[in-house]
């Protein structure tokens, strides 16, 4: 009989990734209202610290994995040990972030079990004849798809910013177990070299709550300092549209749409951004978009829930100056 | 060097979604292309055959039309196609088509892999990578930059926020991604070779599988077209008034900030 719902945490320079703790949050709701025990998986190296954090987030259980040879993530590695206690574990279904490291391991640990995966979720529903049943967006988000599976477990990425990280509970606690890591030399055919994450202190585009945006409209890549300003008062981060990236002002992991990254931030401000359909693909699912645009036919204005219509080089500077008064 | 390509042919990047009757995707009156992610997939095989020399074969699963896809990828400069056309391969999900590439792959050599990362139709990202597994090779993802020396590649992929630079042992799967070339044109010439290529269609009994094989491990429950965002307020106004306003609607209204 299967049980539990597991969720495997990311961690990067042992700390957890915000998606990791929504999956806790969103997972101990579904743990309550099914009666299936939550167990979270933290593999890496030098981890063991991050376990009281995962226990207050929700979790009943936690698997300890810690090696070395984790300390990096590599698929052939995480593949290997996350197989091995999966199937020793047998849960009901297994949670991962659609991240960069969910995209590439999810795939391959799904066809390792032998089993199904729903990628980049953006809804779990507890279902009464399959235990959960997911939507995920299809058509760059032009449409949805449902889905379940009756194989065991059930796996999914969920994507980021689906779900709210509930606030921790620091009496919590849960039961630790360790398990060792065996891996085998043929799970080393890949190894990482090197990893280079730009410094920034704004948020990663994906995992943003707040998200300022631009487009042609900026004109040149040094008015981008405009909207960073914008982002900075509220921690948000920016991005932009792909008329910005193929004028060369801002670089390709920076654009929002169907050829590039798909956000779900609470606020998405588009700065002079006609809203191109595969714009829209990238960031139709923000809770709030405000779009800034001289243009008042611009196709953004379809999808704004707040539109304004003047310049931005007048309206997002003074904007920067009204936000500072709200944060203070 | 024998490279294989595996390209999906989804719909246009314009296409208007809409159902059908029974909740499916309606295919009916929408242009067709070649999935962007494998043009730079495409063009990565060509650009290695032409340092290294070899033979680019495409894979694809789908209908007789795909063989458009097939063409075109020829016409850029791809030498041999293999197209799985089967009825039953409606019925198969990521696991289920992993598997049967697997096995048209089983007769050819190869000693990369390539593909697009997503195809911008079901947005999974899955086959390919379930792919390399199936094969018991390595795979790297959303691939930016691919330098082959011998049996080994260096290859700078994409992750959140910043790069990595794996080291692979070939064969292996590699996913591309924007940013890794710009695709080639196909040339006159080139959509005129084209039509004189191998291209081999294969049947599901070909490869050796029954539909009972392939019971697909997700069932897809149904469709749904999500409600389109409406158009909210759209104010004019002097630039200080129209900030402070909405800063306020923010705050108050839509209790954000």
């Amino acid at each position: 009989m299967a049980k539990g719902i597991w969720i495997i945490i990311e961690q990067r320079n042992s700390e957890i990734r915000k998606v990791s703790l929504e999956l806790l949050s969103q997972g101990r709701k579904i743990a309550d209202e099914t009666g299936e025990p939550l167990v979270a998986v933290v593999l890496g190296h030098g981890i063991e610290g991050l376990a009281t954090e995962v226990a207050h987030y929700g979790a009943d259980k936690i698997i300890l994995i810690d090696d070395e040879k984790l300390a990096e993530y590599t698929t052939g590695a995480y593949t290997s040990v996350l197989n091995k206690v999966i199937r020793e574990g047998e849960p009901q279904a297994v949670l991962l972030g659609n991240t960069a490291l969910g995209k590439d391991l999810a795939p391959r640990l799904a066809h390792r079990l032998g089993v199904g995966l729903a990628s980049d979720c953006t809804g779990m529903e507890t279902d009464a004849t399959s235990f959960l049943s997911f939507t995920r967006p299809i058509y760059s988000g032009k449409a949805f798809a449902h889905l379940t599976s009756n194989v065991r477990p059930i796996l999914a990425t969920i994507r980021p910013n689906t779900f709210i990280a509930g606030e921790p509970d620091a009496t919590r606690q849960a039961e630790i177990v360790k398990e060792t890591a065996t891996i085998d030399q043929s799970d080393l055919r890949a190894i990482l070299k090197e990893v280079a994450i730009a410094a920034s202190e704004r948020p990663e585009l994906t995992e943003a709550s707040i998200i300022v945006s631009g487009g042609r409209g900026m004109k040149g890549e040094e008015n981008f300092a405009i909207l960073e300003q914008l982002a900075d008062v509220v921690g948000g981060a920016v991005g932009s549209s792909r008329a910005a990236v193929d004028a060369g002002w801002k670089e390709l992991k920076f654009q929002v749409g169907q050829t590039g990254k798909t956000v779900a931030p609470t606020l998405y401000i588009a700065c002079g951004i006609s809203g191109a359909i595969q714009h829209l693909a990238g960031m139709g699912s923000a809770k709030f978009i405000v779009a800034i645009n001289k243009d008042p036919e611009a196709n953004i204005f379809t999808v704004a829930d707040y539109g304004i219509v003047g310049d931005l080089f007048e309206v997002a500077p003074l904007l920067t100056e009204e936000f500072k008064k709200l944060v203070k | 060097m024998n490279i294989v390509v595996y390209i999906k042919q989804t719909f246009n990047t314009e296409a208007n979604i809409v159902l059908d009757s029974s909740s499916n995707i309606e295919i009916k009156g929408v242009n067709l292309i070649i999935n962007p992610y494998d043009e730079y997939a495409i063009e990565e095989g060509i650009k290695l055959k032409e340092k290294f020399g070899g033979v680019v074969t495409v894979v694809s699963l789908g209908e007789s039309n795909v063989q458009a896809a097939i063409r075109t990828a020829m016409a850029m400069g791809a030498d041999k196609g293999i197209l799985i056309s089967d009825p039953a391969l409606v019925n198969t999900d990521e696991w289920g088509r992993a598997e049967i590439l697997a096995k048209a792959l089983s007769t050819i050599d190869y000693d990369i892999i390539l593909a697009g990362r997503i195809a911008i139709d079901d947005c999974a990202g899955q086959i390919a990578i379930r792919l390399a597994e199936v094969l018991e090779i390595p795979s790297v993802g959303s691939v930016i930059k691919l330098e082959v020396d011998g049996t080994q590649a260096t290859v700078t992929r994409e992750i959140d926020g910043g790069t990595a630079i794996v080291e692979v042992s070939l064969p292996a799967v590699i996913t591309a991604t924007k940013g890794l070339n710009d695709p080639r044109y196909p040339s006159v010439p080139g959509i005129m070779k084209a039509k004189k290529k191998e291209l081999k269609i294969v049947t599901l009994a070909d490869l050796g599988f029954s539909a009972d094989d392939l019971t697909p491990k997700m069932n897809v429950l149904r469709h749904s077209i999500p409600n389109p965002r409406k158009a909210g307020q759209k104010i004019t106004g002097e630039a200080a008034q129209v900030a402070q306003e909405l800063a306020r609607f923010l705050r108050e209204e839509a209790k954000i900030l």
